[in-house]
C-alpha cells in the first residue's frame, strides 16, 4: 500500500465507524476540494453510495461557479442534499474582527442545522496541516449542547477507539481527513479523477488555493492551470494554504476563537 | 481585501515520489522543561521544514513578548498555551528529511495531560526521549518511558539535551547516559542511541557540533533517517474484525479493516466465537481495480458463502490460526482517570471493533514511579500503571498484545462512555477459584460427615432481583418452611448485612462489589458447616454474581426473583424509588444504576403476580431437591 492507499483505508475506517455509531449523521459539503474528496471517500466506504445526507451551509456569498457545481454533482452523485442558511452578519459577535465576524455566520448556520436535524454526528473535512488549532483536533471531537469545542478537556483518542456521545444534546464532529496534507488531497484528486470547481486553476495569473466566501477569500499569484501544475506548485511552495483566508490573519487568536465557538 | 498574496518562492525541487511515501510518526516525549518544544522548533528550522509564514509568526510573537527567538512558540500555536508557557495538547507536524517523510508528534510534559500524550504517542513508530543532561531522569521521564513500553514503542532515541550546561564534558555526559540506561533497562527498554545535544544552540541536531569532538555517533537527523519503517503485517495469520454488515441492493457486505494477514477470494474463514466457517465469495470495491486479494491495512467489504451474518466485533480468522479465548484476562493498564481504580469496578472493554462487559477482578501489582518497582496495592492511582485481571461474563477472543500490530489493544470505557484506560492484554489469567483453592483452616470435620449428621447437603441459594422485588420476604418464608422440615437454614439479608458486616460500604460500583464479595465469603463459610444459606441481595451486576459463584463453587444456585420495575416501584415499601426519582438517592438500581438480569438462573421466580408464600413454597421445593430431600 502506498501513502494514499493508507490514508484512504484509514478514512474509510473512520467513515464506517461514524455511520455505525452516530445517528442521525450528515456530512458537510462545502463544495471545496477537501469536501469533494470526502464525498468520494464515503462512496468508497459504502460501495458507491453516500448513505446519509450531505449538508451545504450556505452563506449566500459563495462564487457562482460553486453553486453550479453543487447542483450538477448533487444529481450526478445521487446525493441527499440538505441546505441551511446563515443569519445576517449584524447578529454576530461585534467584538470579532470583520472577516472573522463574517465567517462566524457559518458557525451559526451550522448550529441551526444541527439543532433542526437533531444530528448526533457531523462529518467535516478539516485537516491538521491547515492551521495550528486544527492540528490539535481529534478524529471524533465531542461538542457539548452549546457546540463549544473544549480544547482543554479533549478526550483521549488512541488505538482507533473514538469518543461516543454520552449526554443529551451533544454531537460529535467527525474528521476523516485530519491526517491528510494539502498535497495528498491533490494527488488523490489526480489519481481518482475527482471533479473540482475550476476556480482552483489559474486564469490570468491567479488562482484560488482555498475557497471561502468571495468577499473574504483572495486568490494567489499562480500559473498552475492543470492538476499536474498545481501539484508541482505545491511541492515547492513555502506559504501556507490558508494565507488567502482573511479571518486567519486579523489577530493572533481570531481563528481560535471561531473554532472554540464551533467553527470548523 | 483585494490585495493579491504572493505565493511560491522556489527552494530545492523535491523528488515527486517522495510525497507518495507513507510518513513515519515519531513521538517526542520527556519531562517538562527538558526542551521538547525547543528541540522541535529548532529541528524544523534547521532542516528547512518551516513555512515562511510560520517563521515570521514566531519572530513576531517573540518580539511582542520582548524575547529572543523562542523556538517553542512554533508549536504553541494556541493562545492559551503561550499564556501558560506549556503545551496543552499533542500536535502533529509534517517533517521531511532528505527523501523521507515524518510526522512529529509533540506530547506535553505536564503530568495531568497524560491522556493527551497517549493520544499523540499511540501510533508512533519511534520515540525521541528528551532528557535534560543537567537534571537527569525525572518523574515524567520515568512515566513517559513506562508509557512507551506499554504502548509498544521499541525504537527509542535518547536526546541528552542541554549538554552545554555540562560544558560538553564527555565524562559527565557518560554518567548521565549510564543512569538513563539503567532506568530504561528496568523496563526492558534498550535505547537505540544516545545523542548529546543542545537544542537551543543547534548542537548535534541537524549539524555536527564542534563542541563535542569526542562524539562520533549519529546526530539527531541521522538517527531519525535510520529509524526502521513499520513492519509489514501482511505475512501474519489473518485477523479481520467485523466493523459493520451492510445490505445494499439485496447483497450483504461484511465490512472491516484487515489488521494483519491477507484474504483471498475462496479462503475459508472462521467467524468469531460462534465458530461457523464461511468462504470469501468476493472482495468488493468501488472505483478501484478489481483484485481477488486484500492485504493488512486495507478497509474491505467482502461477501461470504454461505451468506452468514456476523456481528460487529466478531473476528474473522483462518481455521488453522485461532486466537485465545478466555473469560479471565491478565492485562497491563495505563489508567487515565483522575480518580483511583479499585477492584470490582466494571467497564466496557473495547478491543478493535468488539465490546465486552468486564469487571476488574484483581489488581495484581502497581508500578511505583519513584523507582519503577512493582508493588502490591489495593488501588491504581490516577494516571498510574498496573497489572490487573479482568473478568468477563463470557469468553473473549483475543491475541496477546504485540508491539507493531493491533493485537490485544484493549481500551476501558466507563458507563458514561468515557475512555478511562488502555489495557494491553497479556494472556489468560491463572485459573480462578483462588478463594476455593485456599482453605487456611481446613475443617476437622468433612462435608460428608456433616451431611450424615444433618440429613441434608449444604447449599447456597442466591436471590437476586430489584429493590422491592420480594427477595427478603420470600427468603424469610422459605426459611420457616425449610426449618420446619428439619433443615439447618440461615438467611443472609442485604439490609442486615449493611447494618453490620458491611456498614462501611456505600453504593458505588466498587462498594457494591465488595458487599457481594463479603456476602459470598460468609455464605461459603456457613455452607462449609453444612448449612443451607439463603442470600437475599440485589447484586445487580452479572460479573459480581459470577464472582460469588466462583467463591462458593458447585453448591451455588442463582435464583432470579423476577419482579418488573413497574411493580417494584408501585410497591415502594421503603419509599426508596420515590426518593431515587427525586434524585435524593444516587446509584439506585433500576433508576440510576443498571440491573443486569441473570441470563440462565438455576431458578426463576415470576413474582409480578402471586403471593410471597406461594413463591416461598416454590423456592423451598427447589432447595429440597438440591439438598437430597426432595
Amino acid at each position: 500500500m502506498d501513502h494514499l492507499d493508507q490514508l484512504e483505508a484509514q478514512s474509510v475506517f473512520i467513515l464506517r465507524e461514524a455511520y455505525r455509531k452516530l445517528k442521525p449523521l450528515a456530512m458537510l459539503w462545502s463544495l471545496g476540494k477537501d469536501s469533494n474528496v470526502m464525498v468520494w471517500l464515503a462512496r468508497k466506504a459504502f460501495l458507491g453510495r453516500v448513505p446519509f445526507p450531505v449538508m451545504h451551509v450556505d452563506t449566500e456569498k459563495k462564487f457562482p461557479e460553486m453553486y453550479q457545481f453543487r447542483d450538477e454533482y448533487t444529481k450526478k452523485w445521487n446525493l441527499d442534499l440538505l441546505l441551511g442558511y446563515c443569519p445576517p452578519v449584524e447578529e454576530m459577535d461585534p467584538t470579532l474582527p470583520p472577516a472573522a465576524r463574517s465567517a462566524a455566520r457559518k458557525t451559526a448556520g451550522l448550529a441551526n442545522m444541527i439543532e433542526t436535524h437533531k444530528l448526533q454526528g457531523v462529518i467535516a473535512g478539516i485537516r491538521r496541516d491547515e492551521q495550528g488549532t486544527r492540528a490539535k483536533e481529534r478524529v471524533f471531537s465531542p461538542r457539548g449542547a452549546s457546540h463549544k469545542w473544549d480544547i482543554r478537556n479533549q478526550p483521549p483518542e488512541f488505538w482507533d477507539q473514538y469518543a461516543t456521545p454520552h449526554e443529551e444534546g451533544m454531537h460529535i464532529r467527525v474528521h476523516p481527513l485530519l491526517a491528510w496534507r494539502e498535497i495528498d488531497i491533490w494527488r488523490y484528486i489526480e489519481r481518482e479523477g475527482i471533479p473540482l470547481v475550476d476556480l482552483y486553476f489559474a486564469k490570468n495569473g491567479k488562482r484560488y488555493r482555498s475557497l471561502g466566501d468571495k468577499d473574504i477569500t483572495n486568490p494567489i499569484e499562480s500559473n498552475a492551470s492543470t492538476l499536474a501544475e498545481v501539484i508541482a506548485e505545491l511541492e515547492t511552495t513555502r506559504t501556507s494554504e490558508r494565507a488567502g483566508r482573511a479571518m486567519d490573519h486579523e489577530s493572533e487568536d481570531a481563528f481560535e476563537r471561531l473554532r472554540v465557538a464551533g467553527y470548523l | 481585501m483585494s490585495e493579491t498574496l504572493t505565493a511560491t518562492t522556489v527552494i530545492d525541487p523535491i523528488d515527486r515520489d517522495v510525497a507518495l511515501e507513507a510518513a513515519t510518526p515519531i513521538v517526542i516525549v520527556g519531562h517538562v522543561d527538558h526542551g521538547k518544544s525547543t528541540l522541535i522548533g529548532r529541528l524544523l528550522y534547521d532542516t528547512d521544514n518551516l513555512e515562511d509564514g510560520k517563521v515570521a509568526q514566531i519572530i513576531e510573537s517573540s518580539k511582542k513578548r520582548g524575547l529572543a527567538i523562542e523556538w517553542s512558540f512554533l508549536l504553541d500555536s494556541l493562545q492559551i498555551e503561550r499564556d501558560q508557557g506549556v503545551t496543552v495538547d499533542s500536535t502533529r507536524l509534517p517533517f521531511r528529511l532528505g527523501d523521507r517523510q515524518f510526522v512529529i508528534v509533540d506530547a506535553p510534559g505536564h503530568r495531568q495531560f497524560l491522556r493527551n500524550m497517549i493520544t499523540g504517542a499511540a501510533d508512533a513508530d519511534a520515540a525521541v526521549l528528551v532528557v535534560d543532561a543537567n537534571e537527569g531522569a525525572q518523574e515524567q521521564t520515568r512515566r513517559h518511558a513506562m508509557l512507551l513500553r506499554l504502548i509498544g514503542i521499541r525504537h527509542i532515541i535518547v536526546l541528552l539535551n542541554k549538554v552545554d550546561l555540562l560544558d560538553f564534558d564527555e565524562q559527565r555526559v557518560a554518567a548521565v547516559r549510564r543512569s538513563v540506561t539503567d532506568l530504561l533497562g528496568q523496563l526492558g527498554l534498550e535505547p537505540a542511541l544516545f545523542v548529546p545535544a543542545s537544542a537551543r544552540d543547534g548542537d548535534n541536531i541537524a549539524s555536527r557540533s564542534d563542541r563535542s569532538p569526542w562524539y562520533t555517533g549519529p546526530i539527531l537527523t541521522e538517527a531519525l533517517a535510520a529509524v526502521p519503517g513499520a513492519d509489514s503485517r501482511a505475512g501474519l495469520p489473518l485477523r479481520l474484525p467485523v466493523q459493520d454488515v451492510y445490505r445494499f441492493d439485496d447483497k450483504r457486505y461484511v465490512a472491516g479493516r484487515i489488521e494483519r494477514g491477507e484474504i483471498r477470494v475462496g479462503d475459508s474463514l472462521t467467524i468469531g466465537a460462534q465458530g461457523s466457517v464461511a468462504r470469501v465469495a468476493s472482495i468488493e470495491r468501488w472505483q478501484a481495480p478489481q483484485r481477488d486479494f486484500a492485504l493488512a491495512g486495507e478497509s474491505v467489504a467482502i461477501t461470504l458463502e454461505p451468506d452468514v451474518i456476523p456481528d460487529r466485533g466478531d473476528l474473522l480468522f483462518p481455521p488453522s490460526s485461532k486466537p485465545l479465548k478466555t473469560a479471565r484476562i491478565r492485562a497491563r493498564l495505563f489508567w487515565l482517570r483522575q480518580e483511583p481504580l479499585r477492584v470490582g469496578e466494571s467497564f466496557r472493554l473495547r478491543l478493535a471493533t468488539a465490546e465486552h462487559q468486564v469487571t476488574v477482578a484483581s489488581i495484581d501489582s502497581v508500578v511505583r514511579l519513584d523507582d519503577l518497582t512493582e508493588q502490591a496495592a489495593s488501588e491504581v492511582p490516577p494516571e498510574g500503571f498496573a497489572e490487573i485481571t479482568l473478568a468477563a461474563a463470557e469468553a473473549i477472543q483475543f491475541d496477546p498484545f504485540t508491539p507493531g500490530t493491533a493485537d490485544g489493544r484493549g481500551v476501558l470505557v466507563d458507563r458514561n462512555q468515557r475512555i478511562v484506560g488502555g489495557a494491553p492484554l497479556l494472556g489468560p489469567a491463572e485459573v480462578s477459584g483462588e478463594h476455593n483453592a485456599i482453605h487456611p483452616s481446613g475443617g476437622a470435620v468433612d462435608a460428608a460427615q456433616r451431611r450424615r449428621v444433618k440429613g441434608h447437603g449444604a447449599r447456597v441459594v442466591w436471590l437476586t432481583g430489584l429493590s422491592g422485588a420480594g427477595k427478603s420476604t420470600i427468603a424469610r418464608h422459605a426459611e420457616q418452611l425449610l426449618f420446619s422440615q428439619g433443615v439447618d437454614v440461615s438467611v443472609l439479608d442485604g439490609d442486615t448485612l449493611r447494618m453490620g458486616l458491611c456498614s462501611d460500604l456505600g453504593f458505588s460500583e466498587a462498594d457494591r462489589h465488595e458487599n457481594v464479595r463479603r456476602a459470598a465469603e460468609v455464605a461459603r463459610i456457613l455452607a462449609e458447616t453444612g448449612q443451607v444459606v439463603v442470600v437475599a441481595l440485589i447484586s445487580p451486576l452479572a460479573a459480581d454474581r459470577a464472582l460469588a459463584r466462583r467463591i462458593i463453587g458447585d453448591s451455588f444456585d442463582e435464583v432470579f426473583v423476577d419482579t418488573s420495575l413497574s411493580v417494584c416501584e408501585g410497591r415502594d415499601s421503603k419509599g426508596l424509588y420515590a426518593a431515587a426519582r427525586e434524585g435524593k438517592i444516587a446509584n439506585f438500581t433500576g433508576v440510576s444504576a443498571p440491573y443486569e438480569a441473570p441470563e440462565k438462573p438455576e431458578l426463576r421466580i415470576a413474582a409480578d403476580a402471586g403471593s410471597a408464600e406461594t413463591h416461598a413454597r416454590e423456592l423451598t421445593e427447589f432447595v429440597l431437591g438440591k439438598i437430597g430431600r426432595g
